[in-house]
């Protein structure tokens, strides 16, 4: 039987390889993925632990995530395009234009 | 009434403000006009007070508003216009009155002739508030005042420069304003203790409710308080050993020293004594009393004698001051209140003219005060010579003149006490009194006329400044003879004040009389054949005495100021040295650079974390949280 602990491991699991892909990776593109991948590890957990206590707030929590994460995302890309432009990369290393 | 006290008292106040209000424009006479007029409406107030007393008898006791008010501690800021007070503010701003028209001659030609109409009518108004208040609270803060001007007035011309003590006693201005605001705050010290002490055991700072109490304390709580406030009295009224300062202050403007001496600043401490007269006539404080009688006259004699051989012409006046100050102590420790408050009253008056007189001939020399420069002025200054004159004989106590009634009733008054000894030293002092006061006139205005081979040429002060100065003159002739209605006026005080002769006193006062005006006139003579002959009997300053031991002693303060500098000065300042140097820098301020070093640091430290790179900030991002929640998990276990 699948339990909610199950589930809370893969969202664990998930949430781990996210966080290490926006800790390693340098690509911008990579590290937008990475979050997605971050969030949608909540949004399992979201769902499994609403299931457990029968209460939907939970889930639907998570669909606002969702939308959220869709709005970001079409911003985000945006705003990826329009860098990649403007430098012909999305490598962080090159982009490290803050340092004061 | 109530009109008429406020008018008194805040007259110099608006006159202070206005003259401010150009403080940093050229020189415009209206404000000196104004400011005059302000002051003379003071007087005028002042003097419809005194009037008003003189006649009714009814005290005027003004609260004009709840001041502090904080738990037990309830202080109205009130005045009170009595026979003490209301003699005060009429002779403070009579004398006043006549400075402030006087300065519009005198600092004719400086440029900062407004502002110092501003600091001139902030310090009668702070001596104002002194006088007039109602409670120990109000005095202190006009005593305050009173300083600051003192400090700013002296320190007029800060921009002269230090020079050597041999040179010039007082140095600079700045050092002398310096010098006088510290004495005066060592004192204040004392007189704040006093207060405290009377407050602490009574419970009040209102005069009228401490004295009422003074029965009903200690003996020793009596004593310290009495101790206390004479410490503050001796700062204001420079009384040895807090007498330095008023010496030095004669680096102020001739118009400052005037109102200092006359009327603003140091007749202050003799005010206060006699204020308090409840506590210092009461039983348990006899001692403190004939101590105060005591320095008196060791002053007055101390003074006068310095001013033997002096021959700055303004010093000369202050040491008089001194002098005088110490015969006003003497009666005031004596019990004679009223005598010394009519003492104050007319010495106000011819010590006025005096510094004004002298202020005359210094404006006449170009700023030179050495008496042995100058010599046979009268025929170029008349007026002044009247005046200066008339002062002099007040001063040295001839018969009919201010002083002599005053003076001598203090001096049969040290008779009637039984204190032989402060009797002869106060009859001494009286013929050098009068020596120094005519060797001053003898040597500035009669004699040969040293200055013509120095190429001086005097010239008389304006018109309009000696008319100004005619009230002072006739005051200081005919004060004196209203001491018997002035008696009967300030007796309506009650008991305490009160002070008369013996019988037997009485039967000796012709005598006693005749002593003293033989040993003032021998004085004068003396003087005339030492100072004043021309021709081959004229006098000529010699080496011989110039170098004798008591001349150098005398000429030398007694070596007081020198002893300050090297025992008092000197430790002092190494003392500070080495705490500045040693704690300040090594222990206070190492700690605090410290601190700032410590954050200095780490922020260079850890400035590397700034790359601009997002990966390296996302990185320490998690770090952090990754902290953030070890620390949430231990406190949570913890709790």
């Amino acid at each position: 039987m699948i339990g909610l602990s199950h589930y809370l491991v893969v969202s664990a699991i998930l949430f781990s390889i996210g966080l290490v892909g926006v800790l390693r990776r340098r690509n911008l593109l990579m590290l937008f993925f990475a979050t997605e991948i971050m969030l949608n590890a909540v949004n399992i957990a979201f769902a499994a632990i609403s299931h457990y206590y029968n209460d939907l707030t939970g889930q639907m929590f998570a669909f606002f995530i969702i939308a959220v994460a869709a709005s970001e995302v079409a911003v985000g890309l945006g705003i990826l395009i329009v860098l990649y432009k403007k430098h012909g990369s999305l490598d962080l290393d090159d982009l490290a234009t803050m340092r004061g | 009434m109530e009109n008429l006290v406020y008018i008194a008292l805040f007259a110099p106040f608006v006159g202070s403000l206005f003259a401010a209000l150009f403080g940093m424009s050229e020189r415009k006479i209206f404000v000196g006009i104004i400011g005059s007029a302000l002051i003379g409406l003071s007087f005028l107030a002042s003097a419809i007070l005194a009037y008003n007393l003189y006649t009714t008898g009814t005290v005027v006791q003004v609260r004009m508003m709840d001041w502090i008010s904080a738990g037990d501690l309830n202080v109205g800021f009130g005045f009170v216009i009595d026979q003490i007070s209301v003699t005060m503010m009429t002779v403070v701003t009579l004398v006043s009155t006549i400075v402030h028209i006087y300065a519009i001659g005198y600092m004719d030609h400086d440029k900062s002739f407004n502002r110092f109409f501003s600091y001139l009518s902030a310090f009668v108004f702070s001596m104002m508030i002194l006088v007039m208040s109602d409670n120990f609270l109000g005095l202190f803060i006009g005593w305050e005042g009173v300083g600051v001007c003192s400090w700013l007035l002296v320190g007029f011309w800060y921009h002269k420069p230090d020079q050597k003590r041999e040179d010039n006693p007082s140095i600079s201005p700045s050092w002398a304003a310096n010098e006088a605001f510290i004495m005066n705050r060592i004192a204040d010290l004392g007189m704040l203790i006093g207060i405290f002490i009377l407050y602490w055991n009574t419970g009040s700072l209102q005069y009228d409710v401490v004295f009422a109490q003074l029965p009903y304390l200690s003996d020793s709580v009596l004593m310290w308080a009495a101790i206390a406030l004479f410490i503050g009295a001796m700062g204001k009224s420079a009384q040895f050993p807090l007498h330095t300062w008023l010496t030095d202050a004669m680096e102020g403007p001739t118009p400052v020293s005037a109102l200092i001496h006359a009327a603003t600043m140091v007749t202050a401490g003799v005010f206060l004594v006699i204020r308090a007269n409840p506590l210092y006539s009461m039983e348990a404080v006899a001692g403190v009393s004939f101590f105060i009688a005591s320095l008196g006259t060791f002053v007055a004699f101390y003074a006068a004698s310095m001013a033997l051989v002096e021959r700055d012409l303004k010093r000369i006046i202050a040491y008089s001051t001194l002098s005088q100050l110490g015969y006003m102590f003497a009666a005031a420790g004596l019990g004679a209140y009223w005598i010394a408050l009519f003492h104050l009253a007319a010495h106000a008056f011819f010590k006025a003219l005096l510094f004004l007189g002298g202020g005359n001939v210094m404006h006449a020399m170009h700023d030179e005060l050495d008496l042995f420069k100058m010599g046979g002025l009268r025929k170029k200054m008349r007026g002044t010579w009247i005046y200066m004159t008339i002062a002099s004989i007040a001063l040295a106590g001839l018969p009919f003149f201010a002083g002599f009634y005053s003076k001598d009733a203090i001096i049969e008054t040290a008779f009637n006490e039984g204190t032989y000894v402060l009797w002869g030293i106060l009859v001494l002092t009286a013929g050098m009194t009068a020596f120094y006061s005519f060797r001053q006139v003898f040597l500035s205005f009669h004699g040969e006329e040293r200055y013509k081979a120095l190429g001086f040429d005097p010239h008389e002060m304006y018109k309009f400044v000696l008319v100004a100065m005619s009230p002072l003159a006739i005051l200081a002739m005919i004060t004196g003879l209203f001491m018997n209605q002035y008696k009967a006026f300030i007796y309506k005080i009650g008991e305490s004040v009160q002070y008369e002769m013996s019988d037997h006193t009485h039967h000796l006062a012709v005598w006693l009389i005749l002593l003293v005006v033989f040993i003032a006139l021998s004085g004068i003579a003396l003087a005339y054949f030492k100072y004043a002959r021309t021709g081959e009997h004229a006098f000529k300053p010699d080496e011989k005495t110039a170098n004798g031991f008591f001349y150098k002693l005398l000429i030398n303060q007694y070596y007081v100021p020198v002893f300050y500098e090297n025992f008092i000065t000197k430790p002092y300042m190494m003392i500070s040295e080495m705490l500045w140097t040693k704690v300040d820098l090594k222990i206070v301020d190492a700690t605090v650079d410290n601190i700032a070093r410590f954050f200095y640091n780490t922020g260079d430290k850890t400035r590397r974390m700034e790359t601009g790179n997002l990966s390296n900030y996302l990185n320490w991002m998690a770090l952090g949280a990754v902290i953030l929640l070890v620390v949430a998990a231990i406190s949570a276990m913890l709790v």
